[in-house]
């Protein structure tokens, strides 16, 4: 099994703003296949991590390799046609379209016309979005740009998918789905997964990272990270209390 | 409304262009069609504007050196070569290299779009110092002379493709600039409906999400700035074809801001609203001129301030809203309210967004 070389590798990945460290030598290691929550209090540096990721910030020090490809620097549309693929934390969407043509747009780019046809297709219907497809998407609520962005990425077809906090602003049920949609996702595909929302975390999570000033304060399974005090008295602890 | 009636109306309004253009020159006489003429050369760089602007996101405050690059490039060439239909090609080619090398810096360098309009603003008055001071024997490109301040007179216009004897007549080159007018109007359109098209309205509203997607926005909007510097420098012959003359204050900033105004009256984000805005105004402009009771530039000034607060979005959105909400207001009494819900999101359509 340790033969296979993991599908995203950080060494002493670190980001400062001046003065301030928002990543402090985080190494990180994700498998193919793997889904893996990131949970951490406001400010921890885990939206920091994702757009080290996406080539949309420029780390101050360290790696980070791609299927052993380092991607450290990159430009974002470079890291994103390598297979990367991110719904960030304020939904990213192209405001004047409509929501065909923002899925289009994610669709085609590497598929061919009529594959792009299906994928659009496809994507409509699993975002349950298809009676809607007309509709522009600086209309739509805050829950269904949520899940226009998710379609963009589920339609570019990327190998690892990030999700900067997927559940927020949705309703009970849709978490729900949002949480099967991700399963589903997960049986092809590897998913790194930021969220507050603990109920969601325990629907799918298996390993998770807690991030905590900027540093990777534990990984362990979700049961373990739980039942940590540290993690309890950084992050859970203001939960339990409120 | 479908996307076959838009498209449907799109063809009739063309074809009702068409017409009107090989009409004109029965209904109008010399003089009026001089003045279309002249019209409909700045209606083309009133697109080249609208199309970077409305649908790239580049606001570029220079337009006219473009502009003004064409139809210097079109004067030199004409002169030489004596014949015009290289220099027309000369008018396209030259703008869309120093496009090519300005955007790339620009672009690739990332610069935001207020600084955008500072350099192309600059650039401009740059080129302005340049040709104004090639004045004495030494600026001389072949046999053509710069000119200095004095600019070029004299230079040939058009004539029929590789036939310098055959000289254009007023009648043709109304016919020609009208024609290219269309044509380049059909072009963006076909180019808007395209891949690429559709990638540069995408970059323009978010360039964040197009590069998660995995879509390089500066190579996207280098090209179409360049695209707009084409058809820029391709307005400039139109132009010096219309009056054999060009000078350096075709670079003046006054013609740039005017582009601007045209496309906020008309409507930014559509590219039938440029070439409304540019002919209402400048023939509003021209029977002001004619009048001299009023200063010409006061009274833009007074319309950009109206449509700026009553109008912002400009005439042919604004109508169009108008036309398509009757239309809804029909289709809804036609079914009772049964299909509320439908017309609701079809009402929907964005400015611009086809």
């Amino acid at each position: 099994m340790s033969t296979i070389p993991p599908l995203l590798e950080t060494r002493n990945l670190t980001m400062r703003f001046g003065g301030v460290v928002a990543n402090d030598d985080v190494n990180f290691t994700l498998d193919e296949m793997e889904l893996r929550c990131l949970i951490g209090p406001n400010g921890a540096g885990k939206s920091t991590f994702f757009k080290m990721l996406t080539g949309q910030l420029t780390p101050s020090e360290g790696t980070i390799r791609f299927r052993e490809h380092p991607i450290a620097g990159h430009a974002s549309h470079e890291i994103a046609r390598l297979g990367i693929g991110i719904k960030t934390q304020i939904p990213n969407v192209f405001n004047g379209l409509s929501v065909r043509e923002n899925i289009w747009l994610a669709a085609q780019r590497t598929a061919t016309r009529q594959a792009t046809r299906k994928i659009v297709e496809e994507v409509l219907e699993r975002i349950q979005l298809t009676d809607l497809a007309h509709a522009i998407v600086g209309q739509l609520s805050h829950g269904q740009r949520q899940w226009v962005e998710i379609g963009t990425v589920l339609a570019a077809e990327p190998e690892l998918i990030l999700l900067d906090e997927p559940a927020a602003g949705m309703t009970d049920e849709e978490t729900v789905r949002t949480a099967e949609i991700i399963r589903e996702i997960n049986k092809t595909r590897a998913l790194i997964v930021v969220e507050h929302d603990m109920e969601f975390i325990k629907m799918i999570a298996r390993t998770v990272t807690v991030f905590h000033q900027g540093r990777i304060l534990i990984e362990e399974s979700v049961e373990a990270v739980l039942a940590d005090s540290r993690v309890r008295d950084v992050y859970l602890g203001k939960k339990v209390a409120a | 409304m479908s996307d076959t009636a838009k498209l449907s109306v799109q063809i009739a309004a063309v074809l009702v262009a068409c017409i009107a253009v090989a009409l004109m020159p029965g209904y109008v006489d010399l003089f009026q069609l001089m003045q279309f003429t002249l019209f409909a050369s700045m209606a083309v760089l009133a697109l080249s504007l609208g199309f970077i602007w409305g649908f790239g996101g580049i606001l570029c405050f220079g337009q006219t050196a473009f502009f003004g690059l064409g139809a210097y490039a079109y004067a030199v060439a004409a002169i030489n070569f004596g014949d015009s239909t290289p220099a027309i090609l000369m008018a396209i080619i030259v703008p869309s290299l120093f496009a090519l090398a300005l955007g790339y810096f620009v672009f690739y360098g990332r610069i935001s779009d207020v600084y955008l309009g500072v350099i192309t603003l600059t650039v401009t008055l740059i080129l302005f110092n340049v040709f104004n001071s090639t004045a004495g024997d030494e600026y001389t490109i072949g046999v053509a002379r710069l000119g200095g301040f004095n600019g070029m007179p004299a230079v040939p216009t058009f004539n029929m493709p590789f036939d310098p004897s055959g000289i254009l007549f007023p009648e043709h080159s109304w016919y020609v600039t009208g024609g290219v007018l269309i044509a380049v109007y059909v072009g963006l359109r076909l180019l808007l409906r395209s891949r690429f098209g559709r990638v540069a309205v995408a970059v323009r509203e978010n360039e964040t999400r197009a590069a998660l997607l995995g879509y390089d926005p500066r190579v996207v909007k280098l090209w179409v700035f360049v695209l707009g510097g084409a058809i820029a420098g391709l307005a400039g012959a139109l132009y010096v074809n219309w009056g054999a003359f060009v000078g350096p204050t075709i670079f003046a900033l006054s013609l740039s801001a005017e582009i601007i105004i045209w496309i906020c009256i008309g409507g930014l984000g559509t590219l039938i609203g440029p070439v409304v805005g540019c002919f209402l105004i400048q023939y509003l402009v021209s029977q002001i001129g004619s009048q001299q009771s009023f200063n010409s530039n006061l009274i833009l000034g007074a319309i950009l301030v109206v449509f700026v607060v009553l109008l912002p979005k400009g005439l042919v959105p604004t109508l169009r809203n108008l036309i398509l909400s009757g239309w809804h207001l029909v289709g809804d009494a036609r079914r009772k309210g049964a299909e509320a819900k439908r017309n609701d999101l079809a009402a929907g359509q964005p400015v611009g967004a086809e």
